[in-house]
C-alpha cells in the first residue's frame, strides 16, 4: 500500500567513545502514500535513555490517528531534535541515537551501517476525537491527558501522585480501572467517533486524488460461474460449527493470492519503476458504516489456508471498524481487494491505492443466464474486475490474471 | 422465553455486532441485514453470538428462513421448543 521512506543517513560523533561512531537518525516515518507530515505528540524517551529493539519511542499523529512508533535497534538516545506538538514533514530527523557499545563492539562502525528500521505498531484514536472538559491549572503529562481524553475521563477527578501533584499515566489508568468496575460492560466493538471518520475521509480523498492524478488506469472484467465454488463451500460449512464457517470472500482472497503468484508484476509497487514484492499482502477493503474505509493487509495470503484467512478476517474486520489497527497492517499491502458482497452492484472498478499497481474488485454473486458448452443455464455469477496501472502492466497481463483467477475458482478444492 | 424477551436478546446481540446501528427500531417484517446495513461478515458474527447465547445453531441452508425479524423470532422459538 505504501512504502517506508526512511533514508538511511548516518552521522558521526567524534566525542562518543573517542572514536567516530555513526549516529542513528530517527526520522519522521512515512505511514502511507497520502502522508506528507506528522505531528509529534509525545516522546516516550529522553536523552540518555537506553532503547532496545521494539521499544516505542514516540507517538505521532497523522490523518489516520495517533500512531506509536517503534525502533528496531539498540542504543542510547543522544538528542531529541523535535519538540512535542511540532508538525514536521516526512523524513525530518527527529532524534539522534548513539548505537549501544555492545553493538558497536560487535559491529564494525562503518559509514554504510544502516539506520534503525522503524515500525509504527499501533494506531489509536486521535485525542481530538473525543470531548472531555479541559481544566486549566491541572498538571498532567501529555500521555496522561491523552489517555484520559480517549477514555472520557475528567482529569479533575484524578488524584495526581507525580512530582508536585502532577497526574501521571499510572494515575489515569488506575482511575479508569476503578471507574470501569462500576460501569456496565461495554459493547465489544467500538464505533469510531465522527471526528476520526472525518479524518479517514480526508485520508481516502488524498490517496484517491493522487491515484487519479498520477496513475493511468486500465480496466478489465470477467464473469465467473460460482456454482462449483459455492457448492464446495456449502459442503465444507455443513461439516463445521457456526464459529468455523467460511465466507465466500475467503475463496476470493485465496484465489487472488494464488493467481498473483503467477503474475508478480501485479503484486508490486510503482516508485520510479516497477518494484515487485516478494510477499503477497492483500489489502482488504473494510467499509465503515459511518462513511469512509480502511484497508488492512492480510499478510502472506498465498501461504495461508482458507481457515487462516477466515481467522485473519475475524481479527482484522472488527479492529478495522474500531480504527484499532497496527500501522504495519495499514502500510504493507501489495495489492488491494474490494468486495461489494451481496445485494449491491454487479461489479466494481476500483481506484488503485498508490504506490500499488492493481486493485481487484468483486461484485455481488447473482443468478444470471450463463452460456457454457452451447448450453444456457442459470448460474450464480460473480463479476471480477481488475484496474491496473498501465505504467506497470498491459491489458494482456491483466486479462491473463483474470482468466487464471477464474480457473482457480473452478477448482475450490485446490485453494 | 417470551417473544418480547427473545427480541430483546436479538437486539442486544445485533447491537454488539454493529454498535452504530439501532436494532430496536426494527419492525417485524423488516429484513434485518438490509435494514441495518450489515454485511455477510457481521451476519455470521451474529449467528455465532446467537449460538453462544441461546445454543441455537442455524445451518447455512436455513439462512433464507431467518431474513426478517419475524422469521428469525419464529425460527428460534421453534428450535427452543
Amino acid at each position: 500500500m505504501c512504502e517506508r521512506a526512511f533514508p538511511n543517513h548516518l552521522i558521526t560523533k567524534s566525542t562518543y567513545n573517542q572514536i567516530h561512531i555513526p549516529m542513528i537518525e530517527f526520522r519522521m516515518p512515512s505511514l502511507g502514500a497520502d502522508m506528507e507530515d506528522g505531528t509529534l505528540r509525545e516522546w516516550k524517551v529522553k536523552p540518555g535513555d537506553m532503547v532496545h529493539r521494539g521499544d516505542i519511542i514516540a507517538d505521532v499523529e497523522t490523518m489516520k490517528g495517533i500512531i506509536e512508533i517503534e525502533v528496531f535497534d539498540e542504543g542510547i538516545v543522544e538528542q531529541l531534535l523535535i519538540k512535542e506538538d511540532e508538525k514536521v514533514p516526512v523524513g525530518t530527523v527527529m532524534a539522534l541515537i548513539a548505537p549501544s557499545k555492545a553493538e558497536v563492539g560487535v559491529k564494525t562502525p562503518a559509514p554504510e551501517a544502516k539506520a534503525p528500521e522503524l515500525h509504527p505498531i499501533e494506531e489509536k484514536m486521535p485525542a481530538a476525537a473525543v470531548s472531555v472538559p479541559a481544566h486549566e491549572g491541572i498538571r498532567a503529562s501529555p500521555l496522561a491527558k491523552r489517555i484520559a481524553a480517549e477514555n472520557h475521563l475528567d482529569l479533575a477527578t484524578v488524584h495526581g501522585t507525580g512530582e508536585g501533584g502532577a497526574i501521571t499515566r499510572e494515575d489515569v489508568e488506575k482511575a479508569i480501572a476503578e471507574r470501569d468496575i462500576k460501569l456496565p460492560p461495554r459493547a465489544p466493538v467500538a464505533a469510531p467517533p465522527a471526528v476520526a471518520t472525518d479524518s479517514i475521509r480526508m485520508a481516502v480523498a488524498a490517496a484517491m486524488s493522487k491515484s487519479n492524478r498520477e496513475i493511468p488506469h486500465y480496466y478489465l472484467d470477467i464473469a465467473i460461474d460460482m456454482s462449483k465454488a459455492l457448492a464446495w463451500l456449502a459442503e465444507a460449512n455443513r461439516q463445521r460449527p457456526v464459529q468455523k464457517r467460511l465466507l465466500p470472500v475467503v475463496l476470493l482472497i485465496k484465489a487472488v493470492a494464488r493467481s498473483l503468484q503467477e503474475f508478480p508484476d501485479l503484486n508490486a509497487l510503482w516508485d520510479n519503476g516497477l518494484q515487485r514484492k516478494k510477499d503477497i499482502n492483500i489489502g482488504f477493503v473494510v467499509s465503515l458504516r459511518t462513511g469512509g474505509l480502511v484497508v488492512p493487509a492480510i499478510h502472506h495470503a498465498d501461504k495461508k489456508t482458507l481457515d487462516e484467512i477466515m481467522e485473519a478476517l475475524n481479527d482484522l474486520i472488527p479492529r478495522a471498524r474500531a480504527l484499532k489497527l497496527r500501522s504495519s497492517e495499514l502500510s504493507e499491502s501489495t495489492i488491494t481487494l474490494t468486495n461489494l458482497g451481496d445485494g449491491g452492484a454487479d461489479s466494481v472498478f476500483g481506484v488503485i491505492y498508490p504506490p500499488q499497481v492493481a486493485i481487484v474488485g468483486f461484485g455481488g454473486i447473482t443468478e444470471q443466464p450463463f452460456a457454457e458448452n452451447g448450453m444456457l443455464g442459470v448460474r450464480p455469477v460473480l463479476r471480477a474486475t481488475l484496474a491496473g496501472d498501465h505504467r506497470a502492466t498491459d491489458g494482456l497481463t491483466g486479462s491473463r490474471f483474470l482468466a487464471t483467477l477464474k480457473k482457480h475458482l473452478q477448482q475450490p478444492e485446490t485453494l | 422465553m417470551t417473544e418480547a424477551e427473545l427480541k430483546t436478546v436479538i437486539f442486544q446481540l445485533l447491537k454488539q455486532i454493529a454498535p452504530d446501528t439501532e436494532p430496536s427500531t426494527l419492525q417485524s417484517g423488516d429484513n434485518i441485514r438490509d435494514t441495518l446495513g450489515i454485511d455477510s461478515f457481521d451476519a455470521l458474527q451474529f449467528l455465532v453470538a446467537l449460538d453462544e447465547k441461546l445454543g441455537i445453531e442455524i445451518p447455512e441452508q436455513d439462512y433464507g428462513k431467518t431474513g426478517t425479524l419475524e422469521q428469525l423470532v419464529a425460527y428460534v422459538q421453534s428450535k427452543m421448543s
